[in-house]
């Protein structure tokens, strides 16, 4: 009993003897911390707050009579947004669609990669650093040079097709190129690591010390993953799955260069079209502005449901 | 080494970067910083200009900033002027092209034509192969273009219809024809267009074909009309160009339609129907620009709408796969075009090489490499000297009964342009 309080004292003093070296009122400490804030704000000023704004004025704006090719005039035509909506609402949910299947299965993938490097490999330094480097070693090459990867893979003439027809596992005529599977692998495989690394660094941390208290309280290893290792990594989940549904939702270069033209577009390359073939800057600025709230709402629903606080 | 062996070796040399800042805006601040230095600019107005600058980047970085809207001076005083022409202080030319279109030495890795005309004019040219797409180039310079401002290059290389656009917009220079006499080399076919009447602003750097390609092995029969593409035996192995007026101008030549008559709305939507339908029934694999070569390389792709130099690089480099051919019912005939842009300083320089590549035995040099149409009277005769077999590919110097098959598709208005593209983009699920 005794021993506990002095503990406790000892540790307070600890405290107080990190805080004094410190020195200075809280109010100049605050001022640091600000200073040190403010190129980020600058940044965000600059690269987002502004950009946001335009993209916003850019989406009003309407084409004057006898105009040129990609010439518009400042105007406050909220029609805009009901248009793009109208035309273009299937390759909206399309895109949450396939975000949301990629992500899933990022999670399934990435859960155990994770779990394997982190906790199961914990104490062997060289298979870990392998693992990873494993992970991260396709970031080394272009984004659109792997999907291109991927295409060659998949290809009709490729090994995997001809070895699935033979086996009789796929249709003679079919294809997996072009099709909104190979979308979802293209995706899927392009952002694992997003969800892979969170999760990773979360595990990492983990206090092997409650996963033993588990087990000498009778949990079997299914039991003590549930009730310990899985309600601890959800920051970890929860950061993966936002870095993966997040930009999945809104690339075009997987669904450009794995889809067809019928039913694998994504809001993305609908974005990229209007801005760069139709010059409908109007449309393709309302179109993000779109996604970029809806992407908001999920988002925030999704951290309200499962955010940290309510759960560990 | 034959001129036309391991073109895949071009591709990732080129020349230096441009001395000097290459963002326009930078650009044209250095030149205020020097002469501010020489004394002939106040303080005030510098800092003016810095001010300026940092309120020009913030827009930019706010994407379509004042891209949207026509600068102020080009929609009030409606005409942009060039700029001065100081190519008589100023010996240099900056010059943008697409990949692979002028000819290049591996082995010295330096361009033999380009390097001869540096030496003949004393001018210093910087060749920059960062056009790939007219779109895209459009995209990223139409903030200077519409002010009249330079881009950072002195000629640039666009195709028919985005030069027509340039022209009509007013943002590319007159040339002076009679700093230019061999542009009376240039072929009668390509002499005149109705974008350019008496091509005031523009002339003919390489020219090609539009029509039909298809894998030698898979299709042993060939493909004689578009009709073949819809064989079913090609279910899904079909490709097709994302560029509009190619794909749409073969589609509507197939329907019997004049392409460089007045058709219109139930000519576009009549041929747009055929598209989609095939593209709903999966007929059509893909819709898409340059990455087709790929999917023919690939196999995934036996059957192309594409374009007749890329058919004879492609053979060059993986072996004798592919045939090109018009379709009976007509292919299409396409251009790129060197311009001026308003803001470039060099235009008398422009001219001189234009004036150097329309000498016949340089435009025979320079075809020998590209295997695109070359567009100069004369160079047929050179080539016999180069290449006897190359001067009689019809890919290069086109038979009277070749061009009989192929026609230019005609200008659109503005509101066409927009309107096509849009149905278009939307036909190709976009």
């Amino acid at each position: 009993m005794t021993s506990r309080v002095a503990g406790r004292s000892g540790k307070q003093a600890g405290f107080e003897r990190a805080a004094a070296p410190a020195g200075g009122t809280a109010q100049s400490r605050n001022r640091a911390g600000y200073g040190l804030v403010g190129p980020g704000l600058v940044y965000l000023l600059v690269f987002f707050v502004l950009p946001v704004f335009t993209l916003l004025a850019t989406s009003l704006y309407v084409k004057p009579p006898g105009a040129e090719v990609g010439q518009f005039v400042p105007a406050l035509e909220f029609g805009n947004y009901a248009v793009v909506l109208g035309g273009y609402w299937p390759e909206l949910l399309r895109s949450f669609g396939f975000a949301l299947l990629a992500t899933v299965l990022c999670l399934v993938i990435g859960y155990p990669m994770a779990y394997l490097i982190a906790v199961r490999l914990r104490g062997r330094a060289l298979v870990q650093g392998l693992l990873l480097v494993l992970l991260i070693a396709p970031f080394f090459t272009s984004f659109v040079l792997r999907t291109q990867a991927w295409k060659q893979i998949l290809a009709d003439e490729g090994f995997l097709v001809q070895a699935l027809k033979t086996l009789h596992l796929m249709p003679q005529g079919a294809s997996l190129t072009a099709t909104s599977v190979a979308v979802v692998a293209g995706l899927t495989y392009n952002f694992l690591p997003f969800m892979v690394l969170p999760i990773y660094a979360n595990l990492q941390a983990l206090d092997h010390r409650l996963l033993e208290a588990g087990r000498d309280l009778y949990g079997s290893d299914l039991a003590v993953f549930r009730t310990v290792t899985l309600p601890i990594s959800v920051p970890g989940v929860l950061a993966g799955t936002l870095l993966t549904f997040i930009p999945a939702s809104g690339d075009f270069v997987n669904a450009a260069i794995l889809g067809n033209n019928r039913n694998t577009t994504m809001i993305g390359q609908v974005i990229d079209s209007k801005f760069m073939r139709v010059l409908d800057y109007p449309g393709a600025a309302a179109l993000s502005f779109i996604l970029m709230v809806a992407i908001l709402v999920l988002v925030t629903l999704y951290v309200r449901r499962f955010g940290t606080r309510d759960l560990v | 080494m034959s001129p036309r062996s391991h073109p895949s070796h071009r591709l990732g040399s080129r020349p230096d970067a441009t001395p000097g800042p290459r963002d326009p805006d930078v650009a044209s601040l250095v030149r205020l910083a020097r002469s501010a230095s020489a004394g002939r600019v106040s303080r005030r107005s510098l800092l003016a200009g810095v001010g300026g600058l940092g309120l020009a980047s913030l827009l930019a970085a706010c994407g379509t900033g004042g891209g949207t809207t026509p600068a102020g001076d080009g929609e009030s005083s409606g005409q942009l002027t060039p700029a001065e022409d100081r190519s008589a202080e100023d010996g240099t030319l900056r010059w943008s092209n697409w990949t692979l279109y002028l000819d290049y030495d591996d082995a010295a890795g330096v361009y033999p034509t380009l390097e001869r005309f540096q030496g003949e004019s004393g001018l210093e040219v910087t060749y920059t192969e960062d056009i790939d797409s007219n779109d895209g180039f459009f995209g990223k310079y139409q903030n200077q273009l519409s002010r009249g401002q330079d881009i950072g290059a002195d000629l640039i290389t666009l195709t028919d219809w985005m030069a027509a656009r340039l022209i009509r917009l007013g943002q590319v220079q007159e040339l002076d024809a009679g700093n230019i006499p061999n542009l009376a080399n240039l072929l009668p076919n390509y002499g005149e267009v109705e974008w350019d009447p008496g091509r005031a602003h523009s002339a003919t750097w390489q020219g090609g074909f539009t029509g039909l390609a298809w894998n030698k092995t898979e299709v042993p029969r060939g493909l004689r009309t578009l009709d073949d593409l819809w064989d079913p035996a090609l279910q899904g192995r079909v490709v097709v160009l994302d560029e509009m007026l190619d794909t749409m101008g073969l589609l509507m030549m197939a329907d019997g339609v004049d392409i460089t008559g007045d058709w219109g709305d139930t000519e576009f939507d009549n041929a747009l129907e055929v598209l989609q339908k095939h593209i709903a029934s999966g007929q059509i694999r893909q819709v898409k620009g340059n990455a087709y070569k790929e999917d023919l390389i690939s196999g995934d792709a036996l059957a192309v709408i594409g374009w007749s130099g890329d058919i004879t690089q492609l053979n060059v480099e993986n072996g004798d796969r592919w045939e090109f051919a018009l379709p009976e019912a007509g292919g299409t005939m396409w251009a790129d075009n060197l311009m001026v842009p308003m803001g470039s300083s060099h235009k008398a320089n422009a001219e001189q090489l234009i004036d150097f590549y329309y000498d016949p035995a340089v435009a025979a040099e320079v075809a020998a490499y590209v295997n695109f149409v070359c567009p100069v009277e004369g160079a047929r005769e050179e080539m016999e000297k180069i290449d006897p077999q190359l001067a009689q590919d019809p890919m290069i110097f086109p038979t009277d009964e070749y061009l009989a098959n192929a026609q230019i598709i005609r200008a659109l208005t503005p509101e066409e342009e927009t309107r096509y593209n849009e149905s278009f983009q939307r036909a190709i699920g976009n």
